[in-house]
């Protein structure tokens, strides 16, 4: 019982980042900015937040600093994609790979341990909030360990879902938004800043990428070590794809995908009711899944019409 | 005509891309300084730890022959107007394809069982790219999602394979027993054995002469043939190609395939040529690097060679300085990747308007 427990409080910490992430490409996608980076942005923001959170002691500096680390490469994209005109997927890898190297580099510059930063102490942590009188109580007590007792990036996460799908259904910054995804000319015509809204979309993509990545290395890990996000922010492309491009199915995806993730470490080195499922076959299955619905077999996911499209004003 | 200003040739296939480029690694530069080293003194020292030395040679035309195999497959992929970003999981699943013969058919006699392994590498790659070209050609998945999708899936499934077949029992590192039959020898053990000579050590093979071979065919392929033309055709204008008679999915398809069967290739120089047994993760990110090789060779088989070679100054530069300056970790040539790619792909135009306006500062007829 208590395995089952751990399991679900379990997929619920591991969806969190996925949550944060995809919700950010589904941002960014939504107004036709394809954003292959979300994984480099998550990267350079677990490093950012664990390195600040190290040197100054304090949890919410280290998350601010995530941020605007964050922020910064979600701008050199912006600027690639909107200004530039340039290649979105490609200024994407360049993106992960200029995080994978510099996380590194400047982390063995400033810490000396070869990439990783020091450990932190608690105070340096977002830490899950403790419920010590429900803890114990016979039916809540459960669910109050799966459902309440995390940190508080993790609400900011399931939050944002309602918040997300509001502001995209109901809000004029909304609507308009994705309006400048399918077809930026009408929007243009409109007499509305294609760029802007695109910059905006951006931005709000590169905080909660910040967001997501201080959750990694300052909530879920009490350091940074290279590569940590381990394919998290290409798992949230794959659950946004899955989810096609909507907020509440993209909480479902990444619940999902953060089970299977839940499973994948639960199971590792352990056989379940004598027969065992090799672990690699769990943590391939998002991104099987993924594929299986790409290619229309089951259901069909259709991305924005303008995503990933520069734009060009008629001359 | 041009959108944006027409400028003479030259500058856009030899000005343009090596600004970019110094750009790329002034910025480089500035990431070094800010660690606090001296950026001329580590660019010296990657130059002196290849270009020095016979070994640092070796070193630096073995990691370029990976280069050239990953750089040619995302090439012929972009000429098709395909983004491969698989190259890391197609290459990774050569390797089964060269370990399962090299291991299960060691009984052939070696001229028969090089070829094979040799085969068997391209084919798997081709076969783990060949699925992407299926789905984006007959269903419309977006290639670059899907190869994404396919590196993941080829990480977890080449790591079983690993784990529960080719481990030999009882064994505690995750690798394959060594491959003895399809042996291709280093340059260093030719030497030795049919000379007599006593050459620097690196891990050199005859793959490098297998990486000319590609890059010659691929130019061939892309420039003297109808299928080239074909490809060619449907990467510079999809509608045109189609009004031309050209079917798009089935030049997608092959593409895909011949792309995913370059980057197979890797498996011969690494597994048979290098390590001699399927390792965990032995890609390494030269899958990766295969897009930066590509949009700095600007997708010509002689430019991918010479981005190869600057590619395998930097890693094997690089792991030399991590040695003299360990201060800066050998991570940094990762970094210089990311602006590479950053400034060579999608700031590909960033200083043309500049450039046009000094170049032809009245805005004569050039411009229009």
């Amino acid at each position: 019982m208590n395995l089952y427990i751990e399991l679900l409080a379990s997929t619920i910490r591991m969806s969190v980042p996925l949550i944060l992430a995809c919700i950010a490409g589904l941002w960014s996608e939504r107004a036709g900015i394809v954003d292959i980076g979300l994984e480099g942005k998550m990267l350079i923001a677990a490093f950012a937040a664990a390195s600040a959170s190290a040197v100054f002691g304090s949890a919410w500096i280290g998350l601010f600093c995530a941020i605007l680390a964050s922020l910064a490469f979600a701008l050199v994209h912006g600027y690639a994609a909107i200004n530039q005109r340039g290649n979105q997927v490609v200024s994407g890898v360049a993106i992960n790979m200029l995080a994978a190297g510099l996380a590194v580099v400047l982390g063995n510059e400033w810490f000396r341990e070869g990439g990783r930063t020091p450990a932190l102490p608690p105070e340096g942590r977002f830490l899950p909030f403790q419920f010590p009188a429900l803890d114990g109580l016979p039916a809540v007590g459960p669910l109050v360990r799966i459902f309440l007792e995390h940190s508080i990036l993790a609400y900011v996460a399931f939050a944002l879902v309602p918040l997300t799908a509001w502001a995209l259904a109901r809000t004029r910054f909304g609507l308009r938004l994705r309006a400048v995804g399918e077809n930026p000319h009408a929007v243009d015509t409109a007499g509305i800043p294609v760029a802007a809204l695109r910059y905006r979309a951006v931005i709000i993509a590169g905080v909660l990428c910040g967001v997501a990545g201080a959750y990694v290395s300052t909530s879920l890990s009490s350091s940074f070590v290279r590569d940590m996000t381990a394919g998290g922010g290409f798992m949230a492309l794959a659950a946004l794809i899955f989810a096609n491009w909507r907020a509440w199915p993209a909480l479902g995806a990444c619940l999902l995908f953060g089970f299977l993730q839940a499973i994948g470490n639960f199971a590792q080195g352990a056989s379940v009711g004598g027969f065992q499922i090799p672990v690699q076959f769990i943590n391939m299955l998002p991104y099987v899944l993924t594929v299986v619905l790409l290619a229309g077999f089951i259901g069909k996911s259709v991305p924005p019409r303008a995503s990933g499209l520069p734009y060009v004003k008629d001359r | 005509m041009r959108m944006r200003g027409e400028l003479p040739h030259w500058v856009d296939v030899g000005l343009i891309p090596l600004i970019n480029l110094a750009v790329a690694l002034i910025v480089s530069g500035l990431v070094v300084l800010i660690i606090g080293e001296n950026p001329f003194e580590a660019m010296w020292i990657m130059i002196e730890g290849s270009l020095g030395s016979l070994k640092g040679w070796g070193y630096m035309l073995y990691y370029a022959t990976n280069f050239v195999f990953t750089g040619l497959a995302v090439a012929v992929a972009f000429h098709a107007g395909l983004f491969n970003i698989g190259g890391e999981g197609q290459a990774y699943m050569a390797g089964v394809g060269a370990a399962t013969v090299g291991l299960g058919l060691e009984w052939l006699p070696w001229p028969i069982l090089l070829p094979l392994a040799i085969f068997a590498s391209m084919a798997m790659g081709a076969f783990w790219a060949w699925i992407p070209g299926v789905l984006q050609a007959r269903r419309g998945s977006h290639i670059v999602i899907t190869t994404i999708m396919f590196n993941f899936i080829a990480a977890s499934l080449v790591g079983y394979l690993i784990n529960y077949w080719f481990r030999p029992v009882g064994k505690m590192a995750v690798e394959s027993r060594e491959i003895t039959g399809a042996y291709i020898l280093s340059a260093r053990e030719v030497a030795r054995e049919f000379f007599g000579v006593r050459i620097a050590s690196s891990p050199l093979n005859f793959s490098v002469f297998l990486a000319l071979i590609a890059a010659w065919a691929v130019w061939y392929l892309l420039w003297r043939t109808r299928l080239g033309y074909e490809i060619r055709a449907l990467g510079a204008n999809p509608a045109a190609a189609v009004y031309a008679g050209i079917r798009p999915d089935r030049i997608i398809i092959i593409a895909m395939t011949i792309s995913g069967a370059l980057a197979g290739l890797m498996a011969v120089n690494e597994i048979l040529g290098v390590q001699h047994r399927l390792l965990l993760g032995y890609v390494g990110g030269a899958g990766f690097v295969g897009i930066a090789v590509a949009l700095m060779g600007r997708s010509h088989p002689v430019g991918i060679m010479l981005a190869a070679m600057l590619f395998g100054l930097l890693y094997q530069g690089g792991s030399e300085l991590s040695f003299a300056r360990p201060g800066i970790n050998r991570d940094m040539v990762v970094v210089i990747q990311g602006l590479v790619i950053l400034f060579m792909g999608a700031l590909e135009y960033a200083f043309r308007p500049a450039l046009s306006a000094l170049l032809y500062p009245l805005g004569g007829e050039a411009n229009r």
